[in-house]
């Protein structure tokens, strides 16, 4: 799970990182009176949204007065902000973040993750602060400095020294950092982080160390030790689909593509989708209904996935290990009775059970394409999907 | 005997009264597994499927002879159940529990080094379908009907993707030695190439098939080990050709989020080291059937 910066500078504070002073604003109105309020004659207004990229987006401006503060508010509030990490559509803008500016001598790139490779939290941290880390590593790979972290004994002072001193952070400012460092360091294991990023860390004229921008993002599976992580979930910044599913209790990810797709296990799921786009046809999503594939579930799936109104085929693909396919087969015929559907639906079983579940769906009197292997269900869920396009046409067509 | 475990191995199921745990139970004793009891804190005393329940594994341990545990546990306590069968002297642990904190798992494996390597407990899982030596033993939950036995050695993130591999394989008629899943989870506690390095000095395995995903490194260190230490023939699989950069696809661990990690990536690193890949998840079995055929 994201959580925005004005979020994440507030969770680090309380881990002794130093934040700029800031305010958070939902109106142009309300951004021009924190502005006031926060004093000062320069300020830094951002828009809140889960992506980065935001300055050469359009979603940071450095603002010199209140009435300027409200005009560039007046754009961005309701804007659809694109970023290089948000893809075609955007993320809308419905708080912004006023900062006071800060005199800036030097940037510095920060970021925590878990490395899966040493299987250990690992600092990244550089000398070349602002840019984004994957050109950094592109154009100046000699300026990273890596360290791993040993779960046992923690983050030690020794090794934030070490990095503080690589990145040539003069010794007046070192204990900053190495409060910092530990800071964050703290946040991510008590907080159950996969990422936390500090981009800049800048260390101002009077030879402040401050936190200019901060981006975490949390294990969505360690929430339930985390309420108060949980609460600063904004759905806002969900596509609608994926959050609907979460809702359900579905695995759902949304794609561009036609063909609907409901599977049991994620390796399975990922596997369908590239059989589908083999075959010839686009998937419209990833959906893992999990092991115990109840009708509840099936049903909630169907409902989910034809919610995506560019879904013009369902291919459902089941390997019952946990489960059992006539389980699955009631499920998915049960469903298909209560709301009939105006496309083409293809299942394919296989594991405990199959032959029971063919028979119910074969007595089901419904007109599902039935398939026994991976490619015929993806060969004949494309051509169902281009027989029924086509049949389409000619009916517009003819009307 | 074959890797990991075999039909004399004693298994122990952590989380035994929960329903899934007795439902696989049973499974696994009907398959012809050595269970011989379970362990739930609070729980000493009770049977299930006629099983002795102890409240420790410690104590499950002493009095059965444990060798291996298979843990059930739900994901708040699974990790301190992994490290309680590390710590009572477990050989072998597999654990499905989906849903472990990543920093749990950091922990995890920080605790089983503490034990010298000849005592050190082998991990695979969390977040897996187990492991099964076909005619053997069964050590998870998967379906033991679609395995025939054999001769390939298989080993891959996905449950349900590695039983359509073993379900083609059925159809043509060949058999495996003991297919084993790592889990789709980050921080798991086998890799690819841990396993590969068990299939390489295995007898009963000729072939390897590895079933891959998106996301992390594993892949591309197997390939490395494949090229300079496994002589076997090896086939692959990488799902998620058609996954979008920096999304999760279900797995906690399927995310392309480095350069390497996507599966067009993971194909070209496989088949520079040597390895046969299958293009389409739907000719996996066909494929092994082709590299046995030439080998």
């Amino acid at each position: 799970m994201d959580i925005h910066e004005y979020q994440a500078k507030e969770v680090l504070a309380s881990f002794g990182v130093t934040v700029p002073e800031g305010a958070l604003a939902y109106s142009p109105e309300q951004a021009a009176y924190r502005a006031r309020e926060l004093g000062g004659e320069r300020w830094v207004v951002k828009a809140q949204v889960h992506a980065g990229g935001r300055g050469k987006a359009g979603g940071v401006h450095v603002c010199n007065s209140d009435v300027e503060i409200h005009e560039r508010c007046e754009t961005m509030f309701g804007m659809k902000l694109v970023t290089h990490q948000t893809g075609p559509e955007g993320l809308g803008v419905y708080r912004v973040y006023v900062e006071a500016a800060v005199p800036i001598a030097r940037e510095i790139y920060i970021g925590f993750v878990l490395d899966r490779t040493s299987q250990r939290v690992m600092i990244v941290a550089s000398s070349e602060g602002g840019m984004e880390i994957e050109d950094i590593s592109a154009q100046k790979p000699d300026s990273i400095v890596r360290a791993t972290v040993e779960p046992a004994v923690g983050l030690r002072e020794f090794q934030c020294r070490q990095i503080a001193f690589k990145l040539g952070v003069e010794a007046g400012q070192v204990q900053q950092m190495v409060r910092t460092l530990q800071g964050c360091y703290r946040a991510f294991t008590e907080l159950d982080a996969t990422m936390v990023e500090i981009n800049p860390l800048v260390i101002t004229e009077d030879a402040r160390v401050i936190a200019l921008d901060a981006k975490m993002t949390f294990d969505d599976n360690a929430l339930f030790r985390h309420p108060q992580i949980s609460e600063l979930r904004d759905k806002s910044q969900e596509d609608p689909r994926e959050s609907r599913a979460a809702d359900r209790g579905l695995n759902y990810v949304g794609l561009d593509g036609n063909i609907g797709c409901i599977v049991n296990g994620a390796g399975l799921a990922m596997a369908t989708m590239d059989t589908i786009k083999l075959a010839g046809g686009e998937p419209a999503n990833f959906l893992d209904i999990g092991g115990g594939a109840t009708p509840e579930r099936v049903a909630k799936a169907f409902r989910l996935v034809l919610s995506d109104k560019k879904v013009q085929a369902v291919l459902v693909n089941i390997f019952a290990g946990i489960n059992r396919c006539d389980w699955v087969a009631e499920g998915v015929v049960q469903v298909l009775r209560d709301n009939p559907v105006d496309v083409p639906v293809i299942v394919r079983l296989a594991g405990t059970n199959v032959e029971a579940g063919q028979k119910i769906l074969a007595a089901s009197g419904l007109p599902i394409i039935r398939a026994s292997t991976l490619n015929q269900a993806a060969e004949r869920a494309v051509q169902a999907w281009q027989n029924d396009r086509a049949q389409g046409v000619k009916m517009r067509a003819a009307s | 005997m074959s890797i990991l475990l075999d039909s004399t191995t004693r298994v122990i199921v952590q989380g035994i009264t929960g329903k899934m745990a007795r439902f696989h139970t049973r499974d696994m004793l009907d398959y012809g597994t050595n269970v011989v009891g379970g362990v739930v804190p609070g729980k000493g005393g009770e049977t299930v499927e006629g099983l002795p329940v102890f409240d420790t594994v410690e104590e499950a341990v002493r009095a059965t002879g444990a060798e291996a545990s298979l843990v059930f546990v739900p994901p708040p306590f699974a990790a301190d159940s992994i490290m309680e069968a590390a710590d009572a002297g477990i050989s072998y642990c597999v654990c499905i529990t989906d849903g472990i904190p990543a920093q749990d798992m950091i922990r995890v494996k920080r605790y089983m080094w503490r034990y010298p390597k000849d005592r050190r407990m082998v991990l695979t899982g969390p977040n897996c379908a187990g492991t099964i030596s076909p005619g053997k033993a069964l050590l998870g939950i998967m379906p033991g009907h679609i395995y025939l036995k054999g001769h390939v050695g298989i080993v891959g993130r996905s449950g349900t993707l590695g039983y359509e591999a073993a379900s083609q394989l059925k159809e043509r008629g060949i058999g495996v030695s003991t297919s084993v899943g790592i889990g789709g989870d980050p921080i798991n506690g086998s890799s690819f190439r841990d396993i590969l390095e068990r299939f390489e000095n295995d007898p009963e395995t000729h072939v390897i098939a590895l079933i891959g995903e998106i996301g992390g490194p594993q892949e591309a260190e197997a390939a490395e080990y494949i090229r300079d230490y496994v002589t076997k023939p090896v086939v692959a699989y990488v799902a998620g050709l058609t996954a979008p950069k920096g999304r999760t696809m279900g797995h906690a661990g399927a995310i392309i989020s480095a350069f390497g990690e996507s599966a067009s990536e993971k194909v070209e690193i496989l088949s520079a080291a040597g390895v046969t890949v299958a293009e389409n998840p739907a000719v996996i079995g066909a494929t092994i059937a082709t590299v046995m055929e030439a080998a």
